[in-house]
């Protein structure tokens, strides 16, 4: 299932800016694809767009093939499991039933889940770690506990590709870990995984390609080597980076250096 | 709490509720006569009595009850807010303005079914200007706009009533007050099949909404990702249940508290889970509604007690042991 964005312009109402301008990538089957930029860069939207729920105003994305408009909601929602960056539960409900609604796409407003849909359920929480959560209430979980839950609901839809928002914020190291290693793992099992993040040497050490936006327009785009140079990370985070080999994995290490030096300060 | 026992123990009061209601009333008769009437070998006047009055008062009972308790349960859904109610967004207040305008104007003597049919106009003109503030921007319903413009619009009725009361004889004023406080008095076949007609199609399609609504509640950008057409579930959802409402305001006035406590307490029983939510809690208020008239009939007969002071007299107390039961564990 590749994923894909065409000259892919996106304006939100009555914004005087473009969210995204401009915007080209691909991601295949089997790629751990992440896209990393500062806060504002357009990340988000190009999810909401590849998802279909903000329609471009020039370009397009495409799912599959097909472009996500075209997709029938349910369709899509078999083919990509999608997790945005924040829910808001308004009312209490169970880790199980959570992550049970991942199936509701294969089931329509009736049907009640079978045999096959309880087996997806339980399988998408083993995976995620969470088959002990089972019956706690949602607003009760830790951060970590949280965020694998939601994921767990994106594998119970049993997609052949995964969106993710940040999924690691505010998670301490052992639980970014275990999901980055859950993710590197989908994608080497075929899934295509498209990851939106903030941790870029957690990213540069587990992904294949990148995506740099950069005030909603492609900074870079690439492998390791097109993507993480010094000169273009301090241009568009807008502070001095170091990039060394990490030591210990081998993948490209981004220190931010302790002051911000006269020529790389933008005004934010 | 199991759900099948629970739905078994609520079906058993609705029984009970209609039973009972047939059985007791200002008209004392015995058991024997209650039977040989329905039986058809009974007085005629009696029979009049239990099958023209008091059955479907009864059958009207849950049927109002129901419909309220189930719009209540979806509009907490849809708005995403547990203080929800049926009336919330303005509906009570058009229902009202129409029917104290008629009442007023001393329209009523022309038919019973003008009342009906004001303030159920009332209601739709309410519905309608609503969704029309809330829907404006982008052909998309913002809820927090639908919200804002419900309490707005039903403010905006509230001044109306105060106006047309104010220069209303007293007579029309008491009549218009007795009718706020709701009432099943007015109960005939008639009004029973007109709700019918609405109530039981607009359940069936909410509760074919109940997985949307389940992810509404998470949030409409994760509900679209799970494969729902959120904007088409939220204009389903609050045109059906906004019809089901105006349908009972139309026939027994404004009844408060159904649509809010049922709701919570069968929540706070089974879980938030609106495939069991949705069904349970029209039958809680089905049942509820029609032993809280039974109340209103009978408490202080030969006076009967506006049907709203009954269901927060009993929902009350009872919402609160619930509440309590589920914080204690």
């Amino acid at each position: 299932m590749i994923l894909e964005a065409v000259d892919l312009v996106v304006r939100y109402a009555r914004a005087k800016q473009r969210a995204l301008d401009r915007v080209n990538m691909r991601v295949p089957a089997g790629t751990l694809y992440a896209v990393i930029g500062p806060n504002g860069s357009g990340k988000s939207t190009l999810m909401r767009a590849l998802m279909g729920v903000v329609s471009p105003e020039s370009g397009f994305t495409r799912v599959g093939g097909m472009e996500s408009r075209s997709w029938t909601r349910r369709d899509l929602a078999r083919a990509v499991g999608a997790v945005p960056q924040v829910e808001h539960l308004a009312f209490p409900i169970t880790a199980r039933d959570f992550v049970g609604m991942g199936r509701y796409p294969h089931l329509g407003p009736l049907r009640p889940e079978g045999e096959a849909d309880r087996a997806a359920v339980w399988a998408a929480m083993d995976r995620c770690n969470v088959l002990d959560l089972a019956e706690r209430d949602m607003t009760t979980l830790s951060g970590g506990e949280l965020q694998r839950v939601r994921i767990a609901r994106a594998l119970a839809q049993e997609p052949s590709a995964l969106i993710l928002d940040e999924p690691t914020a505010s998670l301490d190291l052992r639980h970014e870990m275990t999901i980055f290693r859950l993710l590197r793992n989908s994608a080497d099992r075929g899934m295509t995984v498209l990851l939106i993040t903030h941790h870029i040497n957690l990213a540069a050490r587990f992904s294949d390609r990148f995506l740099l936006l950069s005030e909603g327009r492609v900074a870079a785009e690439g492998d390791i080597r097109e993507v993480f140079r010094e000169e273009i990370l301090a241009e568009v985070y807008g502070w001095p980076v170091a990039v060394r080999e990490d030591p210990v994995s081998g993948a490209p290490l981004v220190t931010p250096l302790q002051e911000p030096t006269a020529s790389s300060i933008r005004p934010l | 709490m199991k759900r099948s026992l629970l739905a078994l123990l609520l079906l058993a009061s609705a029984v009970l509720a209609v039973l009972l209601s047939v059985r007791f009333g200002s008209v004392p008769l015995t058991t024997s006569e209650t039977v040989a009437a329905l039986r058809g070998s009974g007085d005629a006047v009696h029979r009049s009595i239990l099958l023209d009055l008091r059955l479907p008062r009864a059958v009207l009972g849950l049927l109002v009850g129901g419909g309220l308790a189930l719009a209540g349960s979806v509009f907490q859904a849809l708005l995403r807010n547990p203080l929800a109610e049926p009336f919330i967004l303005g509906i009570s207040g058009g229902a009202a303005a129409g029917a104290v305008l008629v009442l007023a104007l001393g329209l009523t003597a022309a038919g019973s079914g003008v009342l009906p049919v004001a303030a159920f106009a009332g209601a739709l003109v309410a519905i309608l200007l609503v969704f029309r503030v809330a829907s404006a921007a982008e052909r998309t319903l913002d809820v927090r706009v639908l919200l804002l413009a419900g309490v707005v619009v039903g403010s905006f009725f509230s001044a109306v009533i105060a106006l047309i009361l104010s220069l209303s004889e007293a007579r029309a004023v008491r009549s218009a007050i007795l009718w706020m406080m709701g009432s099943l008095a007015g109960a005939n076949w008639g009004s029973v099949m007109v709700v019918a007609a609405y109530t039981i199609p607009a359940a069936l399609a909410l509760m074919g909404l109940a997985r949307a609504l389940n992810l509404m509640a998470v949030g409409e950008e994760t509900a679209s990702y799970l494969g729902t057409d959120v904007e088409r579930v939220k204009r389903i959802a609050y045109g059906v249940a906004s019809l089901v409402t105006a349908a009972g305001v139309a026939v027994a006035g404004i009844i408060g508290f159904v649509g809010l406590i049922v709701p919570h307490g069968i929540r706070l029983l089974i879980g938030s889970d609106q495939r069991f939510l949705l069904p349970l809690s029209f039958l809680a208020g089905a049942a509820f509604l029609a032993l809280a008239d039974l109340g209103a009939r009978l408490l202080l007969a030969p006076t009967e007690i506006p049907i709203g002071v009954v269901t927060a007299f009993l929902g009350v107390p009872l919402f609160l042991v619930l509440l309590r039961r589920s914080l204690t564990g």
